[in-house]
């Protein structure tokens, strides 16, 4: 049995301040390219990489965008 | 480790706090252990004069305004009348330690049953970076523009938290700060210890919390963070100064 992580980011609420990407062990998040309701550039999941569920982000996040979910596989 | 989510007592609504500012993640500790402790329905907070002026707009528990500076006179106030309920203050470094340093002391020495988080920001947020008791030597605000410097009148950086744990009603006195998701889970810990306390009935605690100010301070937040670890901590050093 394994378990993925599924990160959830409300852009909206995403300050820009990078604090997340900058704390991620897997270098799993990234800089948007558009800017979101605020104006600012958000934070966004890449592609290709895979999530550990650290919770790195979650805890160092100042604007509560950042919500980690367990799912189990089998 | 604890849940991933939004704690329950934190309402979902985008806070007024700039980019970075380390208010967003102690409202947040704050939150989480009343949850764990299973304490929403009885606790009342204090929200200060400063930057958190509006804590109460983003907790959903109880929350009281206090005059600038009077945050633990009011505590001591609400815990005598309603000794059932678990109270807490949240001020800053201007709050606590510059205009309501005497209410500040004397609650400590009465031996108050009540926690107080302290928010060390190094600087006057809320009113655009003046110099606080706890500005670094060298450190430039809008007061001090070539930065602060005793040998001009302009003293020493006040470490309460010191000071405070000499006084005998004080129970828990520590220092921590939230510059990276380690010290943030150590934070929530001695969080969740100030409040145990009170249950306990032990008397005066506080928690100092070096948190990043990047708009006051002229940093992004990374570094801004950065400067905690390795400027503030020389002159704030962090750990358990009291436990009694
Ligand atoms: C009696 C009174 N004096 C002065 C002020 C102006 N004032 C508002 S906030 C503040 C300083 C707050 O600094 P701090 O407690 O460090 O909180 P921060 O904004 O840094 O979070 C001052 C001097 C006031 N509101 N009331």
């Amino acid at each position: 049995m394994t378990s993925s992580f599924e990160v959830n980011i409300n852009k909206d609420k995403c300050k820009g301040c990078q604090l997340c990407i900058f704390f991620c062990p897997a270098k799993h998040l990234k800089l948007s390219s558009d800017l979101n309701k605020k104006g600012v550039k958000y934070v966004a999941k890449k592609e290709a990489s895979k999530c550990s569920g650290c919770g790195f982000c979650f805890l160092i996040c100042p604007d509560y965008c950042i919500e980690i979910y367990e799912s189990e596989n089998i | 480790m604890p849940n991933k989510t939004r704690p329950a007592s934190l309402k979902n609504i985008s806070t007024h706090y700039c980019s970075g500012c380390g208010h967003g993640i102690l409202h947040r500790l704050v939150a989480e252990v009343i949850d764990e402790m299973k304490l929403s329905e009885k606790t009342i907070g204090v929200a200060p004069v400063g930057c958190a002026v509006v804590a109460y707009d983003y907790w959903d528990f109880d929350v009281c305004e206090a005059a600038h500076g009077r945050a633990l006179a009011v505590a001591t106030g609400i815990k005598r009348c309603r000794p059932q309920n678990v109270v807490f203050t949240y001020q800053g470094d201007g709050d606590l330690v510059s205009i309501g340093l005497a209410e500040t002391f004397h609650t400590a020495n009465r031996g108050e049953n009540l926690t107080c988080i302290f928010i060390n920001n190094a600087c006057y947020g809320m009113t655009g970076g003046q110099m606080a008791p706890t500005t670094l030597v060298g450190q430039p605000t809008a007061t001090t523009p070539w930065g602060r410097n005793p040998k001009s009148g302009e003293g020493w950086p006040v470490k309460l938290s010191e000071i405070l744990a000499t006084l005998s009603g004080v129970a828990f006195a520590v220092r921590s700060t939230i510059s990276s998701p380690r010290e943030v889970i150590k934070t929530r810990e001695y969080i969740k210890k100030a409040f145990s306390n009170q249950i306990e009935n032990k008397g005066f605690s506080i928690i100092e919390v070096l948190s990043p100010c990047p708009t006051i301070w002229q940093k992004s937040p990374i570094n801004a963070m950065k400067w905690i670890d390795e400027e503030m901590v020389k002159t704030f050093p962090l750990g358990v100064i009291k436990d009694k």
